[in-house]
């Protein structure tokens, strides 16, 4: 249609200002979304309650999915299970021949780390999860790399305590609702975890880069002593996550540390169990300020 | 009386014997689908990349463009404020941008006033990558280079998705004046 060379929209003074005011609306919408979004940008955590609840409400819907999900997978692997049987079968039969010989060297290296623990009288580490449940949601659309959790406050999770798949570590909870949490996955960008070399004490940081991969980032600098195919576990510093936890496996070296990919993918996590804070004390520490610490 | 096509007495909506529309359903349908749009991308586990494009927001400028009229201006505010809920980006962003696609349209739609879907194609092209460039610089991350590479599947995505959703609108269009509401 071509345009009527006119730009009043109708001769009913009513519907004018009716669209007048629609304007000014509109502009006073843009203004009020800016402030909220410096609020935000400056305190993260503003209004963070509305948004648990929010959560909260959509939860049952989409818990639904992800069990459908998650079921329907291995549904999938079932089929290709059988159509692949035979050659499996084979090479299944020869794996287990190497993991027996491996378990034994296994109970001997527990038998002595056993025997090591009791001369330095130290306790068994193993902590039990607060929560487990099922990763039901994330933030898909958005640049931030946010994951839901169907456990929440009434589960006894609690801001800052680390998630844990059986294969490793997932990320940490962020904000919690009463019946959902979220969690800031490692691929965030703003993610950045203390790690060390599985083999050895190289620690690093590992940073989300926002295109999941993960930068390692050497803490030491000098010559670079990571390979390719190294893998790197949660160094237990800064008092969040239990040391030993596997994070990422280097596949490119760059100047300053390497590339990662990250051991668990949250899309493959079945179930996740969140565990309590590694360290409280000496998270306390570390939030101290130094004046008020030297002060006293 | 037999001769007569029953159809005679209805159009596309239903009869129009004792039937009229329902003034909850023609209002309402567009604002709810964009809000359910807007919750959709939360069921796909996405933990590389930001992959699924913003459907709530794809909606909306669906509806905008698609049926000009509906939606009147200000309506970007209280819908990118649910979407803000959601999406995981800081409080306030989608409402700021909702509130300026909505005013961009406008703008556009002056500049340009004839009507065809490759004109609102065009204009959800454009709106489209500005809208995800700046949701990536207000998402209270440090923009850097990886995660503008990251987000260009996103943005073509986008784009090609913007014609199934103009048909979704359309269809929803028409459904959304069915007469079902019976009168007396």
């Amino acid at each position: 249609m071509a345009p009527t060379g006119q730009r009043r929209s109708s001769y009913s003074r009513r519907a004018q200002y009716g669209l007048f005011t629609g304007y000014i609306a509109a502009g006073a919408g843009a203004l009020v979304g800016a402030i909220l979004l410096g609020l935000s940008l400056w305190q993260p955590q503003f209004l963070s309650g509305l948004r648990g609840e929010a959560n909260d409400a959509v939860a049952p819907a989409t818990r639904t999915v992800a069990t459908g999900r998650t079921e329907s997978k291995s549904f999938y692997q079932a089929v290709r299970g059988y159509l692949r049987a035979g050659s499996q079968n084979a090479q299944l039969k020869r794996e287990v021949e190497i993991a027996r010989i491996r378990l034994k060297e296994a109970q001997a290296v527990e038998q002595e780390n056993r025997r090591l623990k009791s001369l330095l009288s130290l306790q068994n580490t193993d902590t039990k999860p607060v929560a487990t449940a099922r990763l039901i949601g994330a933030t898909s659309a958005s640049t931030r790399r946010f994951a839901y959790l169907g456990a929440g406050a009434e589960d006894g999770v609690r801001v800052g305590m680390p998630v844990r798949s059986p294969r490793g570590v997932v990320g940490r909870i962020l904000e919690v609702g009463d019946r959902s949490s979220r969690v800031l996955l490692l691929t965030d960008s703003e993610s950045v975890l203390p790690v060390r070399r599985a083999q050895d004490e190289v620690v690093a940081f590992a940073e989300g880069r926002g295109d999941g991969l993960i930068r390692i980032r050497l803490i030491n600098l000098g010559i670079n002593p990571i390979e390719k195919g190294d893998l790197f576990v949660t160094s237990g510093a800064g008092g969040y996550y239990q040391p030993g936890i596997a994070v990422a496996i280097a596949t490119e070296i760059t100047d300053d540390g390497a590339l990662a990919r990250i051991v668990t993918d949250p899309a493959a996590a079945d179930f996740v169990s969140v565990l309590p804070i590694f360290e409280p004390a000496a998270l306390r520490g570390s939030r101290t300020p130094i004046e008020r610490e030297l002060g006293e | 009386m037999e001769r007569m096509n029953p159809r005679s007495r209805s159009d596309a909506y239903g009869s129009r014997i004792n039937r009229s529309h329902s003034t909850v359903l023609a209002n309402g349908v567009p604002y709810l689908s964009i809000m359910l749009a807007s919750v959709l991308p939360l069921i796909v586990i996405a933990s590389a990349l930001p992959i699924v494009p913003p459907l709530g927001f794809l909606m909306l400028i669906g509806w905008r463009l698609v049926r000009p009229g509906l939606l009147p201006v200000w309506a970007g505010f209280p819908l990118g404020l649910f979407d803000d809920l959601f999406s995981g980006q800081p409080l306030g962003s989608a409402a700021l941008l909702w509130s300026l696609a909505m005013i961009a349209v406008e703008v556009i739609e002056t500049r340009f006033p004839w009507r065809s879907f490759a004109q609102d194609w065009f204009t959800a092209g454009l709106i489209l990558p500005v809208y995800l460039l700046a949701a990536m610089l207000f998402s209270g991350g440090e923009p850097s280079l990886p995660m503008l590479i990251a987000l260009v599947p996103q943005i073509v995505l986008s784009i090609l998705l913007f014609p199934l959703v103009a048909l979704f609108v359309a269809f929803l269009d028409r459904k959304r004046l069915t007469r079902w509401r019976k009168l007396g």
